[in-house]
């Protein structure tokens, strides 16, 4: 069936399975979010412990899915994974070092003799929560605002910064936009938190404190999409030739209504969870602000890679800026990874089915003193 | 200070690549293994009901999830080391290497995630029997997300099923299934996984044998023993069945690698076996054939020569053939395989000029890269063209790169293999003892058990020693090398990403190491432990 679709056709579906599964990374943030919280919410050991159990169950989704983002991405477009990952080498390098210190902390964290204490763990799942979700907003800000790098003819790739991906942090813009990532994923943490959680005062300080992050969360998302909105941008031509359009991503939103209404849409899911959770924390206002956050993302992504745009903008040499057709896998590849992308709806509700199981109830302190269930 | 090193890009590169494979070797072999044989004692305790067996499953299950724990958080920054450390790599040979590790996180590494979350937290959740599914999907997710890897890796080493695009300058998938079903990435699956469920075997057996020397945990230490014995004996047949098979496609498609695994240095007929020996000088050898390079050694005349090719007097090239040529074997000199490279090489900037300004001339080279007469006899050699000199004789002395370090390789071999045997033997007695009912009375037993802890880690890790080291200087067999592979970034910045997962990752093993050993001793009546906050 994927040998009917045109090249063209191929990498337009390729690029919205790359959309997706970052959409999916950053909806998955929440427990990153969440990690952020520990002190503020948790007042006592018991009910850090609640939170820690809570994230702790989820971890691993975000991480997959980071993985499979890196694979994703390698297999598709191999030339943005060359380039980005070999060149902006110090911002991956610290973000994969986020990730690294996370996967051990939960585990470690309350048994008996793990060397550094569980302050240590707890405060390196602290880390992770900011570092991460602020970086990776750093990162998929770069898709619109560029990064410094040129490629020659044999496409091997240049960086024209000495900071190795550290600059991409000295562009407020992007910043702006780490920043939106970063209160975006505390406001899902602490809806994940009003989802499955039974403890009333944590819900009291869930409240709150979902109102204290959606004043800065929503001043720094509205300056960036104003910010890009007014933003020129590069297109490209059927012979690969790049050029600067002005206002290059308003036109994208313009030509692709359908896109435009995702991303409304989106934004407006997130309202609606945040308010519901800020009312009454409502068990219900993750499903809201979780689907709104993917769509939103989604269609943010779609935007800087569709209408012929240049995905990732150099900044040193505009002409080697990728593409969706300069950077991505052959035609044959394409195809063969096309069947391997059938499995993805498998995958979700295989995830769905069991996360459903798991989280029938809501977490109890008591259920932490049950020994089956192996408590971190 | 650490400029006074004074070792390349390149080099530190590399360490780090291997630092962190190692480091992420220490845990894998372990998750693999272990997760099987904690399904199959949980499917005793399904089929039984005794709740002894769920505890032993328990108590299992508990190391398993420290053990998985550090084993996700180094593999994790292995797959985008790709990207980072090997970006022209990544480029060059992307549209291939890219598509198995997609398909591991698609297919694979989601399963083994998701059934762990029933795993550990479903026991009261989910029905006894979703449970065990569960637990044996863990078990087949974090197997195939091996296979997928070793696919990877296979092809690196035998890189088929495709094709060289000069327009993209890069090589391009033309036949997947080639790629997944080359011998060379059977054997490899196979191999390693197996080599792996070994690893858990003595892990779990040792660690039984030390309760039984403590005299404590009776029961689960000698149900253990026996389902470890029985699955150990078996896997371990298969593992010297495969490792057999391995070589002998290592002979043929890496005959360097296959040399330097048995320090063959002069190619002959009827050539023996030595199971030891210890080597002389091998880089004065290599230059001086009069040098002998092997100090002592006890050798099984005719052996390898049969165990290559089932036939006693089959001839296997040495190292001087593969270096200098042996033209009655139709074996290529270095040198001249450095010439065609570079011809190739050449090729392929001639053809990215003159496709700007002489369309006839870029049509005619293209035609080259289509021709499959000269993609084998010139194109398959592209990476020897980066030690192309104009000074010949300083080619020749560059083409002694692609000889791999031959101590490293053959020892590592060496020790692989009689550990190998070693196990065998291990199990067939822990199998007898078991069978005798005993295993509490027999201390050398225990105590060997025991012992083969750390052996079974040296005995794996030094597979991937042998793999590794001994395909150098080749990112992807023939056709690209290391340096040609590198980011080219600061080496300063690579020295520090090398020092910082040096601390990081022995120190959480540290970590790791002290949690174990404390629920080791906790045992499994204290199953598991309660915690409450700080």
């Amino acid at each position: 069936m994927f040998e009917q679709l045109s090249y063209q056709a191929l990498q337009q579906y390729w690029w919205f399975i790359v959309s997706l599964v970052g959409a999916l990374l950053v909806f998955l943030l929440f427990v990153q979010g969440g990690q952020t919280l520990l002190w503020t919410l948790g007042k006592t050991p018991t009910e850090r412990s609640l939170l820690i159990n809570t994230f702790g169950r989820k971890w691993e989704f975000t991480f997959t899915t980071l993985v499979t983002f890196g694979g994703v991405f390698f297999a598709s477009f191999p030339l943005f994974y060359s380039c980005s990952f070999g060149g902006a080498y110090w911002i991956w390098m610290i973000i994969l070092f986020a990730f690294v210190i996370q996967a051990v902390s939960y585990e470690f964290r309350s048994k008996p003799k793990n060397a550094l204490g569980q302050k240590t763990y707890d405060g390196m799942l602290f880390f992770n929560g900011l570092v991460s979700s602020l970086l990776l907003g750093v990162v998929v800000s770069t898709f619109f605002m560029g990064a410094n790098f040129s490629t020659n003819n044999m496409n091997y790739v240049t960086w024209d910064s000495p900071f190795h991906g550290l600059e991409a942090i000295l562009d407020w813009r992007n910043v702006c936009l780490g920043l939106s990532v970063f209160f975006l994923a505390r406001l899902l943490g602490l809806q994940y938190i009003m989802n499955s959680i039974k403890h009333e005062v944590l819900m009291r300080r869930a409240k709150k404190e979902t109102l204290y992050n959606t004043i800065p969360f929503l001043i720094f998302f509205v300056t960036y999409v104003i910010v890009l909105l007014l933003k020129d941008g590069y297109s490209y031509n059927e012979v690969g030739d790049i050029s600067l359009e002005h206002f290059k991503y308003l036109q994208n939103f313009i030509a692709m209504p359908y896109i435009t209404i995702l991303f409304i849409l989106g934004i407006i899911l997130v309202l609606t969870g945040t308010i519901k959770a800020i009312l009454k924390a409502n068990s219900l206002s993750i499903w809201f602000s979780g689907i709104g956050t993917i769509l939103t993302v989604l269609s943010l992504l779609l935007i800087a890679g569709y209408n012929h745009t240049a995905f990732y903008p150099s900044l040193t040499s505009p002409q080697s800026s990728l593409t969706i057709v300069k950077a991505c896998s052959s035609r044959f590849t394409l195809i063969t990874m096309g069947y391997a992308s059938l499995f993805v709806p498998i995958v979700i509700a295989y995830i769905f089915y069991t996360w459903r199981l798991i989280n029938t109830e809501k977490i109890t302190e008591k259920e932490l003193e049950d020994t089956d269930h192996n408590p971190y | 200070m650490i400029n006074i090193l004074d070792l390349s890009l390149v080099n530190w590169s590399r360490a780090q690549f291997a630092l962190t494979a190692m480091y992420h070797w220490l845990f894998v072999p372990l998750t693999l293994g272990l997760s099987i044989i904690i399904a199959i004692m949980e499917t005793y305790y399904y089929h039984t009901k005794d709740h002894k067996w769920k505890q032993i499953t328990q108590f299992w299950m508990k190391l398993f999830g420290i053990n998985f724990a550090i084993g996700v958080a180094t593999g994790l920054i292995l797959e985008f080391e790709f990207g980072t450390n090997w970006s022209n790599y990544s480029w060059f040979v992307g549209d291939i290497f890219g598509a198995p590790l997609a398909i591991e996180g698609i297919l694979a590494f989601f399963m083994e995630t998701t059934f762990i979350a029933v795993m550990f937290f479903g026991w009261n959740k989910v029905s006894k029997g979703f449970h065990l599914t569960s637990t044996w999907l863990v078990a087949l997710g974090s197997n195939l997300s091996a296979v997928w890897i070793l696919i990877a890796n296979a092809w690196m080493q035998d890189p088929i099923g495709m094709t060289f695009n000069p327009d993209t300058a890069r090589n391009e998938m033309t036949d997947f299934w080639a790629i997944v079903f080359s011998p060379t990435a059977i054997n490899k699956i196979f191999h390693t996984s197996l080599s792996s469920y070994i690893l858990a075997a003595i892990f779990v057996m040792g660690i039984s044998a030390w309760f039984l020397l403590k005299n404590r945990e009776h029961l689960l230490a000698k149900r253990s023993i026996k389902i470890a014995s029985i699955f150990g004996l078996v896997v371990t047949l298969l593992t010297i069945s495969t490792g057999d098979k391995s070589s002998r496609v290592v002979a043929k498609t890496q005959p360097m690698k296959f040399a330097a695994m048995e320090a063959h240095f002069k190619g002959d007929n009827s050539v023996g076996l030595r199971p030891f020996a210890i080597l002389s000088d091998t880089k004065a050898a290599i230059q001086d054939s009069t040098i002998n390079s092997i100090m002592w050694e006890i050798k099984i005349p005719y052996m390898l020569s049969f165990l290559t090719n089932y036939d006693f007097n089959s001839y296997i090239p040495g190292i001087d053939d593969l270096v200098y040529g042996n033209e009655s074997k139709g074996i290529l000199s270095v040198n001249e395989k450095i010439d065609r490279g570079y011809e190739a090489q050449r090729l392929l900037r001639d053809y990215q000029i003159a496709k700007k300004n002489n369309l006839a001339k870029a049509a005619q080279i293209r035609k080259k890269f289509e021709d499959k007469e000269w993609l084998q006899t010139h194109y398959s050699y592209f990476g020897y063209g980066s030690y192309y000199n104009t000074d010949k004789e300083q080619q020749v002395k560059n083409g002694l790169a692609v000889i791999p370090p031959i101590p490293i390789t053959f020892y590592a071999f060496h020790i692989m293999v009689l550990l190998g045997f070693w196990f065998l033997l291990l199990f067939i007695f822990a199998y007898w003892l078991a069978y005798k009912d005993k295993l509490e009375k027999n201390k050398l037993f225990l105590y060997a058990s025991l012992w083969s802890i750390p052996l079974v880690y040296l005995a794996s890790e030094t597979g991937w020693i042998v793999n590794e080291v001994g395909r150098q200087p080749w990112i992807i067999q023939d056709l690209m090398t290391n340096s040609q592979a590198v980011t080219h970034i600061d080496t300063t910045s690579v020295i520090t990403t090398f020092i910082l997962f040096a601390v990081v990752f022995t120190t959480l093993l540290i970590a790791e190491i002290s949690i174990l050993v404390k629920q080791i001793h906790l045992g499994s009546n204290l199953l598991p432990i309660k915690k409450k906050g700080n």
